[in-house]
């Protein structure tokens, strides 16, 4: 059984990294990649985020949206699931506040490291991402949470991984006008081509 | 009068290619590569994106004076949202099949930047006819970038166009193969990469690129 949460945690992980094979989270992926120190803040928050609301997501979609999911309340005929995308969203920006509140209350100073980063993860669309996966895919609650938690570290090594590159080019000689974001984008292309020699792993 | 109409006209123009929202803004990139592998879903995407920017930029616009600033943003994702279902509650009733294979993909319009960029930096401060043209024009940059990278990665990588053989067999049979790689996700990039490249070359006369690309660390999501 633990074999096979943890064959989807490196999958989630290496295989179908979210952002190098599914293109979640590239904007601010781009933007923050500047930077290593920003880029280690931004990937966990991200992280903390996906863990935190891929499992209450799930909890809200298999007890509240689904087709027959209010059956425990005794409405078994009620189907929510086109309000999907709009309560998830609602969901994600309100844990987000909360954990705002929470780490503020409880360790100001990692509130102050990560304090610009978590207002922007409401509209990451790997947090979104995450969640429609789940739900496409009828991962159970615990599978849930470890491909939240996968996810997260992929984007957070995948977001480190390219902050380090970054910071190796600004001593290269790039053609001008390939500077700034079409390099970027053709060093993602061959990071994304070596995250696929991992295609294939299977635990 | 004319003024006015060239002053339109430049709102609906400047985000087709000069300052296009894929290779200039950097915003949208989530929804956008992943539906580039055949040019069919990017068109269906194009118009669902055009349909909901622009929309959502006119509501928006429309009660801009009445939305308090503190939950502007909990209003717009609203919005947005709503408008993103019923696009996919149309798409899933007419045309099932593309809808299925851009899957995921339709609902990640609610988190999409340019859409939040366009609302909250412009539909928020200029009146709904303006917004309306901004939103449409934004929509089909993005297109216009979604198609062309979609033409390329079907053209090398299926060796078709929307769809229909384009290398004839004889190709094939002379040892031409198609290239994989293009279908897979590090194709999207690099081509995208290339785009960017080529945009840069054509439109550099304003300001370095490094400039370009500081004052784009935007402060919106994905």
């Amino acid at each position: 059984m633990l074999e096979h949460y943890l064959s989807l945690a490196v999958k989630a992980i290496f295989v179908e990294n979210i952002i190098l094979s599914f293109f979640l989270g590239i904007c601010p992926f781009l933007a923050i990649s500047k930077g290593v120190r920003a880029s280690i803040g931004m990937g966990l928050a991200v992280t903390f985020v996906m863990v935190t609301t891929a499992p209450i997501n799930w909890l809200v979609y298999n007890f509240l949206l689904k087709d027959g999911a209010m059956s425990w309340l005794g409405y078994p005929e009620i189907d929510l699931s086109y309000l999907n995308y709009i309560v998830f969203i609602a969901v994600i920006a309100a844990v987000v506040q909360l954990i705002e509140m929470i780490i503020d209350r409880f360790s100001p100073k990692l509130h102050q490291q990560l304090g610009i980063f978590l207002p922007l993860i409401a509209v990451n669309c790997a947090i979104l991402g995450v969640t429609l996966f789940l739900v496409e895919r009828n991962y159970t609650l615990i599978e849930s949470t470890v491909y939240g938690f996968g996810s997260g570290i992929g984007w957070f090594l995948a977001i480190t991984a390219m902050a380090a590159i970054r910071y190796r080019l600004r001593y290269s000689n790039v053609p001008v006008s390939l500077r700034g974001l079409g390099i970027t984008m053709i060093l993602t292309g061959l990071l994304s081509m070596s995250f696929m020699a991992f295609s294939g792993i299977n635990l | 009068m004319k003024v006015h109409k060239i002053e339109n006209m430049k709102i609906f123009s400047d985000p087709l290619l000069k300052r296009n929202p894929l290779t200039y803004l950097v915003m949208g990139y989530c929804s956008a590569l992943a539906v580039t592998v055949k040019m069919e879903t990017a068109i269906v995407m194009t118009l669902t994106v055009v349909f909901v920017l622009s929309i959502s930029s006119t509501i928006i616009s429309s009660i801009r004076n009445l939305i308090p600033l503190k939950v502007r943003i909990i209003i717009q994702l609203s919005i947005i949202a709503s408008l993103v279902i019923i696009a996919d509650q149309i798409l899933k009733a007419y045309v099932y099949d593309i809808s299925k294979q851009l899957s995921v993909f339709v609902a990640l319009i609610i988190t999409n930047c340019i859409v939040m960029g366009r609302t909250e930096g412009y539909a928020m401060h200029n009146p709904p006819g303006k917004a309306f043209l901004d939103g449409l024009g934004n929509a089909f940059g993005y297109g216009i970038a979604l198609v062309t990278i979609a033409f390329f990665r079907e053209l090398l990588g299926s060796g078709s166009v929307y769809g229909i053989q384009v290398i004839p067999d004889w190709l094939y049979a002379s040892g031409y193969k198609n290239a994989g790689l293009m279908v897979l996700s590090p194709g999207a990039f690099i081509i995208l990469g290339l785009l960017v490249w080529l945009q840069n070359s054509f439109f550099l006369h304003r300001g370095s690129v490094n400039e370009q690309t500081q004052s784009t660390g935007h402060s919106h999501g994905s």
